[in-house]
């Protein structure tokens, strides 16, 4: 295990600071990445450890914990797929499930695509770890610097990362042998996205697409209920979003 | 072995979600598409929240009491003090409390 984080370390993280020689520039941007992504910190290490527990006990120890958390990174996801895991499921039925639960993240990318122009070499990896945390941490974020905005933004994902994979691991080495009670923990993710929500409402004079979201989920909530709102929810969103455009391009 | 075809479809297919729109969109992105861009962070993050709140009950004890004082807290510390950190811990710290009374 120690040899994989080792690994880990070694190709993803060390040549990036070799390559800057770890001016006390990037050392500042990655402190200041560090202090953005701790929201996110306790809530994936929770949820990971959670992950890691169920895992283990579907029969599948830390190397597929590891493997799991490293590759998908993709929380609601890796949850689902232990059921698809244990249950013997096909491929096709695998893939498909997958669209479904992860459709969202076409929506994530979509509003990224301007903001991550210009990324370089960092971008792949930007965005194959665009979960719905970083997201929500960066999608409006400007960062330290125009100019350091790309290394930022590339850390705080990287951290959100390696968070969710310490937990998994976790998880899986410690079973449910934690000795204390951590129940509640999880609304340490709501927190994060009510106080993004809150921030975007404050320091932006259109709150047209914020109420459209609302309203839009809301309305999906109770109609579709809990289990299968998330996707009408989007595609109302953006069908909505798309005639309100419509209309102001009608206007002008 | 069968586990590992599983978990490379998964990945396979999620890396395709995520990277699929820069794919396409990435060198010419229309105006429509740069449109949504810029207004589909904050319905996203409505959503977000929305979803978070989905399991909880408004009808039965402890008629989600918890998340809706702590919700407005994290809502009242970030028009306060503008600081999310500070919001997200403190909030959560309120509803860990909150559950235990």
């Amino acid at each position: 295990m120690a040899l994989l984080l080792f690994d880990f370390a070694r190709f993803m993280i060390f040549p990036i600071m070799n390559e800057k020689s770890l001016g006390i520039k990037t050392r500042e941007v990655i402190g200041q990445a560090f202090y953005r992504s701790v929201p996110v910190m306790a809530g994936y290490i929770v949820l990971g450890i959670g992950f890691g527990i169920l895992l283990r006990n579907a029969g599948f120890g830390v190397i597929w914990a590891f493997a799991m958390s490293a590759l998908i990174y993709a929380g609601s996801m890796q949850y689902v797929g232990i059921g698809l895991l244990t249950g013997g499921a096909s491929v096709v039925t695998t893939i498909i499930t997958t669209i479904m639960v992860n459709a969202r993240h076409l929506f994530y990318s979509i509003s990224m695509i301007d903001k991550y122009k210009g990324a370089g070499k960092f971008k792949p990896y930007m965005i194959f770890a665009l979960t719905d945390e970083t997201y929500s941490l960066l999608c409006e974020d400007r960062g330290p610097s125009a100019e350091t905005l790309n290394l930022y933004r590339f850390f705080v994902s990287l951290f959100n990362q390696c968070y969710w994979v310490t937990g998994s691991v976790l998880g899986s080495l410690l079973g449910s042998i934690l000795p204390f009670s951590t129940e509640g923990i999880e609304f340490s993710m709501t927190a994060l996205f009510i106080a993004s929500f809150t921030e975007q409402w404050i320091s932006s004079k259109e709150h047209v697409p914020a109420l459209t979201g609302l309203a839009s989920t809301v309305l999906c909530l109770l109609v579709f209920g809990p289990q299968k709102f998330l996707i009408p929810s989007m595609l109302l969103i953006t069908f909505v979003l798309s005639i309100i455009r419509k209309r102001e391009v009608a206007k002008a | 072995m069968t586990a590992a075809i599983l978990i490379a479809a998964m990945a396979l297919t999620t890396m395709a979600l995520r990277f699929l729109p820069f794919l396409i969109f990435g060198k010419n992105t229309p105006e429509y598409i740069s449109y949504l861009g810029r207004v589909l962070p904050q319905a996203i993050i409505a959503l977000l929240v929305v979803y978070c709140l989905r399991e909880v009950s408004f009808l039965s004890s402890p008629f989600g009491i918890p998340e809706l004082v702590a919700g407005a807290f994290v809502v009242g510390m970030q028009v306060w003090k503008r600081n999310a950190v500070l919001s997200i811990l403190l909030g959560t710290a309120v509803y860990m409390l909150l559950i235990r009374l």
